[in-house]
């Protein structure tokens, strides 16, 4: 039972991390909360589920679904963020929440406002023990965050893109003093970004077996909440951060119980830590 | 009276603008929770009339002073943590109050709380009455922002939107004048909430939820934020697009977000603000009609042809 909840707990916690990831790496350079990161989930969630049900192949359903939000992350930054890059920093976050609203209405109006369902079936079955059952969908999660989150730690660590993008998150102006491509760096960061969110808004639909417009609502929130308790900004501490936030809330509400809804339960987290430690939990400057 | 009605609600709209514009116009504060305040002061006023049995007119007072009260607890937050971060905590606190507000039996939880309209002269208040109230307080709002803009009060508020170091620099106790910021923006959203509480006479607690919070702030920054002029136009087009384009109301947020996106990219300052184009047109043709005025009665009116 411990096991299965623990279990629960990471599957959640690897969906937090994933739809965190793409904010906090634009954190990281631009300084820019990107609300609309979620509204990339919730526009991943859609296209993987109309492509999954026109071609019935999950794989087709997930690259498709990358590849658009990917590119919809490219035109957000070039025509939205970086020409207001110099304005206060309040500017960019209400231009980014106005495209979330913008993008969930949108998606109400084509999709429709009811549930959808997303029964995908996947080409691998369910691990059965005598004690625990981890089914297809969880193992899909685990697997595929966990590949991801490599590919990221490669790519940021071993190749001339990542040494560009953490000389960015040092320093911007120094960075461009230096003659790192800022333009090339961001517009990397927002493909990458977005496509995970991708990944997080099909791989929610297919857990919860609902897609609906506000899908990207709670995500928005505790994305930002993750960013903060991670140490704004620092990848590595965004991970950390959402696999504790996600066997918190699952062994809070599994046992203990307590008198808010579970998604509350981050948020007071938040308030909380935020009024110890301002500069976040696991931050870089201590 | 359908009129009536609309100008009520237009008429909130505007006092919680105003009220906004306090926090995160003057003072440069970013909040996304000021729905909560609108809340806890409607919570408050209903809780008295309607489980404590209290007057309608005594609810006002409470209720701004319960409001400000946690706003002042807001504006000690705001003391720790600063902009972006500022904005996200406050998120939080709207979705936390909204949260208690719907779990707790005592607030209604998702029932609601039903509120009887109060009574004046031994009579029931209309909704002329409240329009009345509303419009009065509007003025007593504006007069009141336009004294704060002139103020010291104004000034320490501006030099903190500016560059806080540099307003502390010059002896401006930053963290006081912050906290009176937020006191004050709070308690207004309060009493609005006492007032909307009355005239709607059921409240639920969606009706403060974030996306509340955000049309006001939409309100105040395609206004013009920090100004009292940009704030009430803001509140005005808002509150009356969904009426004016009912067929259309189905693409209300639609709107919004798309309107957010465009003056963000385009017109950070808002319709009306201080260095908007509109107004920077505005200006340009009143100072010329001046000049123009000035010419006519230098010369004897000798330089009007031509």
């Amino acid at each position: 039972m411990i096991v299965q909840q623990l279990l629960n707990g990471l599957v959640i916690g690897s969906v937090y991390a994933l739809t965190a990831m793409g904010a906090t790496l634009v954190y990281g350079i631009l300084r820019i909360l990107d609300l609309a990161n979620a509204g990339a989930y919730a526009i991943g969630a859609y296209a993987g589920l109309f492509l999954y049900l026109s071609t019935g192949n999950i794989l087709l359903s997930f690259a498709g679904a990358i590849a658009l939000t990917g590119f919809f992350g490219f035109v957000v930054q070039r025509y939205l963020y970086i020409p207001v890059l110099d304005r206060p920093p309040i500017v960019p976050l209400i231009a980014s929440i106005g495209l979330f609203i913008f993008i969930q209405d949108l998606l109400r109006l084509v999709a429709g406002p009811r549930i959808r369902e997303f029964q995908a079936s996947l080409p691998f079955g369910a691990i059965k023990t005598e004690t625990l059952t981890i089914n297809p969908t969880w193992i899909l999660i685990i697997v595929l965050t966990a590949a991801l989150l490599a590919f990221l730690w490669y790519l940021l660590a071993y190749t001339k893109i990542g040494l560009a993008w953490r000389a960015t998150a040092q320093d911007l102006e120094i960075a461009k003093a230096m003659g790192v491509n800022i333009n090339q760096v961001v517009a990397y960061n927002f493909l990458l970004g977005y496509a995970f969110a991708a990944t997080a808004g099909i791989m929610v639909g297919m857990l919860y077996n609902s897609v609906f417009p506000t899908m990207g609502d709670v995500p928005a929130y505790k994305m930002l909440a993750l960013i903060v308790l991670g140490g704004l900004g620092n990848p590595v501490g965004t991970v950390a951060a959402a696999v504790m936030i996600g066997l918190i809330e699952t062994l809070i509400a599994g046992y203990i119980g307590f008198f808010l809804p579970r998604d509350a339960i981050a948020f007071v987290a938040l308030i909380i830590i935020l009024l110890i430690k301002p500069e976040g939990l696991m931050s870089r400057k201590a | 009276m359908y009129e009536v009605v609309v100008g009520i609600n237009i008429g909130i709209f505007i006092l919680l603008a105003l009220s906004l514009n306090i926090i995160t116009g003057y003072a440069g504060q970013p909040s996304l929770g000021h729905a909560a305040f609108f809340g806890i002061g409607a919570y408050t006023a209903a809780i008295m009339t309607a489980k404590l049995g209290y007057n309608f007119w005594l609810t006002l007072p409470c209720s701004a002073v319960t409001a400000g009260l946690i706003g002042a607890l807001l504006g000690l937050v705001s003391l720790r943590v600063r902009n972006d971060f500022l904005a996200i905590t406050t998120i939080g606190i709207n979705f936390v109050t909204v949260a208690i507000f719907q779990y707790t039996p005592y607030f209604g939880a998702s029932f609601g709380l039903g509120v009887e309209r109060p009574q004046l002269f031994g009579q029931e208040m209309g909704n002329m009455h409240f329009l009345v109230l509303i419009v009065a307080l509007i003025v007593l709002l504006c007069l009141f922002c336009r004294r704060i803009e002139k103020s010291w009060l104004g000034l320490a508020l501006g030099g903190i939107r500016n560059n806080e170091e540099a307003a502390a620099s010059i002896g401006i106790n930053v963290n006081m004048f912050k906290i009176i910021a937020f006191t004050i923006g709070t308690a207004l959203a309060g009493l609005t909430g006492a007032i909307y509480a009355h005239h709607m006479t059921f409240i639920y607690s969606s009706d403060f939820a974030f996306v509340t919070s955000i049309s006001i702030l939409s309100m105040i920054v395609i206004g013009g934020m920090g100004t009292i002029r940009g704030t009430v136009t803001g509140a005005i087009i808002l509150g009356i697009i969904p009426e004016l384009f009912r067929f259309m109301s189905d693409y209300r947020m639609l709107l919004y977000g798309g309107l957010l996106v465009l003056m963000m990219r385009f017109q950070p300052e808002g319709l009306l603000g201080d260095n908007s184009f509109l107004w920077r047109q505005f200006k340009g043709l009143y100072s010329r009609y001046r000049l123009r005025q000035g010419l006519e009665s230098g010369k004897g009116g000798a330089a009007s042809d031509g």
